[in-house]
C-alpha cells in the first residue's frame, strides 16, 4: 500500500478524469427543495458545508412532520382509533422503507433508535454484555468517532475485556494487514466506521467483514457518514449490524436505524425495559415482545420516524448513486482547489474518500478559521470532530472540516477557497 | 453585521502570534491549568506573589488566537496587581466579553484588554477569551484541579 507523498499528490491522484461535476445532475435545481439554503448569514448567502455534522432537510420531510402534527398525531400500536391506526401504519411503513433502503432481508431486522450513537450503545449493552467476558477483545480502528469508542470502553471496563485498535497510515487509511493480525480467537466483535467523519476515508468494509467472518467474528458497521453518500446493501456486505442517523440523511434529528441480522437480534436480551417491548407483564414474569419491538421500549420518536421515511423517499427519488457520483466530483474539485492554497495541509488523503475535506492552515487555529469563514456565510466545523484519537494520530489539536452534500455547488467551493484566502489575510 | 476587524484586531493577532510572558515561571508559588473540553484549548498560568502582589506571571499552552492573545494581554495587565485587584479585573473583563462595552462598565482599568470588546458579538468565542482568566483566578485561589470552561 503506497502512501501519497503530499496532500497535493493525493489531490492530483483523486481528481478523476472530470473536473466539473456531472452534467446530468442539477444541484441548483435540487437546492430549491431545501428552503433553509435560501437564507443569508451575516449578510452573505449561506454556504452550508457542515453536512457531516447535520445535513439539511428538504421541504417534503418538513411537510411530513407538519402533516403528522396537524392531522394525525397519536400514539402507535395502542390506539383503537383512526389517528392511531394511521400513525402506526406510517411508522411501520418507514420501517419497510428503511429495510429496502439498506437491502435488509426482513422488516423486523430494522430497529428504530435515536441515532447511530444509541445503535452502537444498544449493541454494546445487549450483544456485548451477553457475549463478551474477561480477557475477550473488541476490535475497532484508529479512525473511529467517540461514539464507536466509548461504548466499547464501558463494556470492556465492566467485563474486564480488552479494546484493540487497528492502526491507520499517514493518509488516514486503515492498515488492513494489521487489522487482520489483530483478529484472533479472543475477538468477540469488530465495530468499524464505514466512512470516517474526521478524515472522509472509506473503509474497505467488504474485505474487513470477510476477514472477521473467516475467524467467526461478527461485524458492526457505523454507517453514519456512509449511508447518506453511497448505496448500502447489508446483505451484500454481509455485515451483522449496521447503523445510521436520520439527521445526516437529510431527515430529522433524534431518529436513526439499527439493522441487525434476525438471528443475532433474536438471541439478544432487551436493551431498555418499558411499554411496547413486552407481550405480558406480571410481577413474577415478563414475556418480551417479538422483533423489532423487543428493542423499542416506550413511545418512540413517531414524528421523526415519519420524517425519516420522507427523507428515504426523497433520496430514492433523487437517486443516491447519481448524487454520490456528483458529490465525488465535487469533493475532487474542492480537494484540487484547496490543496493549491499555500500553507494549507489536507488531513485525510485516502485514495477512497467521501464528502469530507479536513485541513489545517499554517499559523491559524481552526477555530479562528471557522469564525472568519462564518462571517463570510460559510458554515464549516472546526475542532476535533469527536475523534480526538484521530487528531492525536496526526499530531494536531483540531482541523477545519468542510463536508459536502449533493446540494452544494462548485461556486460554493470557490466561496470556501476565497474564504480561506481571507483567513490567511487576517493572520498575514 | 459585525466586521471581522472588531474581533481580529491587529493587537489580538499580534499577541496570538507572539505571545508575551509565554513561559513557565521557575519557582512559581501559584499555578493552575485551564481546559476547554469543547475545543481542546489548554492554558497553564504560573505566578509568584510577593508582598501580596503578582511579582511574576507567565503562561503556557495551546489554543486559538483569541485564547492565546487573551492570556498574553492578561499576564501583562495582572503583573503588579494584588489578588483582589486581579479578581476585580476578572469581573470587568468577564462583563466586557459577555455583555459588551456598556455605559455602566468602567473599562479604564482594563487598558489594552479593551481590545476584546468585540468578542461579545461572537457567543461561541466567549469561552476562548475567558479561559486564561479562569485559570488565573484558580491559581490565585490555590485550586489544585484543572478548571474547565464547562
Amino acid at each position: 500500500m503506497t502512501t501519497p507523498a503530499t496532500a497535493k499528490d493525493a489531490a492530483a491522484a483523486s481528481v478523476a478524469t472530470q473536473e466539473t461535476p456531472s452534467r446530468g445532475f442539477d444541484a441548483q435545481k435540487i437546492r430549491e427543495d431545501f428552503p433553509i439554503l435560501k437564507q443569508t448569514v451575516h449578510g452573505k448567502p449561506l454556504v452550508y458545508l457542515d453536512n457531516a455534522a447535520t445535513a439539511q432537510t428538504p421541504q417534503t420531510v418538513i411537510d411530513a412532520i407538519d402533516r403528522f402534527y396537524l392531522a394525525q398525531c397519536a400514539n402507535i400500536h395502542r390506539g383503537i382509533h383512526l389517528l392511531s391506526e394511521r400513525s402506526t401504519a406510517e411508522y411501520e411503513e418507514t420501517r419497510a422503507k428503511a429495510q429496502r433502503f439498506l437491502g435488509a432481508a426482513e422488516t423486523w431486522e430494522i430497529v428504530f433508535v435515536r441515532g447511530t450513537t444509541e445503535a452502537i450503545n444498544l449493541v454494546a449493552s445487549s450483544y456485548g454484555r451477553k457475549h463478551v467476558g474477561a480477557g475477550d477483545e473488541i476490535l475497532i480502528t484508529a479512525m473511529e468517532h467517540h461514539s464507536n469508542i466509548v461504548p466499547w470502553q464501558l463494556l470492556c471496563e465492566e467485563k474486564g475485556a480488552v479494546l484493540r485498535v487497528a492502526p491507520i497510515n499517514d493518509a488516514g487509511e486503515l492498515v488492513l494487514d494489521e487489522f487482520e493480525k489483530l483478529l484472533n480467537r479472543r475477538t468477540r466483535l469488530v465495530s468499524v466506521s464505514h466512512v470516517s467523519n474526521a478524515l472522509g476515508t472509506v473503509n474497505p468494509v467488504e474485505r474487513m467483514i470477510e476477514m472477521a467472518h473467516g475467524k467467526g467474528v461478527p461485524v458492526m458497521i457505523d454507517g453514519a457518514q456512509a449511508a447518506p453518500h453511497r448505496k448500502v446493501n447489508v446483505q451484500e456486505l454481509d455485515c451483522d449490524f449496521y447503523a445510521f442517523s436520520g439527521h445526516k440523511l437529510y431527515g430529522p434529528t433524534g431518529i436513526g436505524i439499527l439493522y441487525g441480522k434476525a438471528g443475532l437480534l433474536e438471541a439478544m436480551p432487551p436493551y431498555q425495559g418499558g411499554g411496547d417491548m413486552i407481550l405480558s407483564v406480571s410481577f413474577e414474569k415478563t414475556t418480551y415482545n417479538a422483533l423489532p419491538y423487543k428493542f423499542e421500549a416506550g413511545t418512540p420518536n413517531i414524528a421523526g420516524t415519519i420524517g425519516l421515511g420522507a427523507a428515504i423517499d426523497y433520496l430514492s427519488h433523487l437517486g443516491l448513486e447519481q448524487a454520490a457520483a456528483y458529490e465525488h466530483e465535487l469533493l475532487a474539485y474542492a480537494t484540487k482547489k484547496v490543496s493549491q492554497l499555500p500553507g494549507l495541509r489536507i488531513i485525510g488523503t485516502a485514495r477512497e474518500k467521501a464528502s469530507v475535506l479536513s485541513f489545517v492552515i499554517d499559523g491559524v487555529h481552526p477555530h479562528d478559521a471557522g469564525t472568519i469563514l462564518d462571517q463570510q456565510g460559510i458554515a464549516v466545523r472546526a475542532g476535533h470532530h469527536c475523534a480526538m484519537p484521530v487528531m492525536e494520530r496526526f499530531g494536531i489539536a483540531a482541523t477545519t472540516r468542510a463536508s459536502f452534500a449533493f446540494y452544494n455547488t462548485t461556486e460554493e467551493v470557490d466561496a470556501l477557497v476565497s474564504g480561506i484566502e481571507k483567513v490567511r489575510e487576517v493572520f498575514s | 453585521m459585525s466586521d471581522l476587524g472588531e474581533l481580529y484586531q491587529e493587537l489580538i493577532v499580534d499577541h496570538s502570534r507572539r505571545p508575551r510572558n509565554f513561559r513557565k515561571i521557575a519557582g512559581a508559588d501559584h499555578q493552575a491549568e485551564g481546559y476547554n473540553p469543547l475545543c481542546g484549548d489548554k492554558v497553564t498560568i504560573y505566578l509568584k506573589l510577593k508582598d501580596d502582589v503578582v511579582q511574576e506571571i507567565g503562561f503556557q499552552g495551546s489554543g486559538c488566537a483569541i485564547s492565546t492573545a487573551s492570556a498574553s494581554l492578561m499576564t501583562e495587565r495582572a503583573k503588579g496587581k494584588t489578588p483582589a485587584e486581579a479578581e476585580a479585573l476578572f469581573d470587568v473583563f468577564h462583563k466586557l466579553v459577555t455583555e459588551g462595552p456598556t455605559e455602566e462598565l468602567d473599562t479604564s482599568q482594563l487598558g489594552k484588554l479593551a481590545v476584546f470588546s468585540g468578542v461579545c458579538e461572537y457567543p461561541t468565542r466567549v469561552k476562548c477569551a475567558i479561559l486564561a482568566w479562569h485559570a488565573l483566578r484558580a491559581a490565585l485561589q490555590g485550586a489544585a484541579e484543572v478548571v474547565s470552561t464547562e
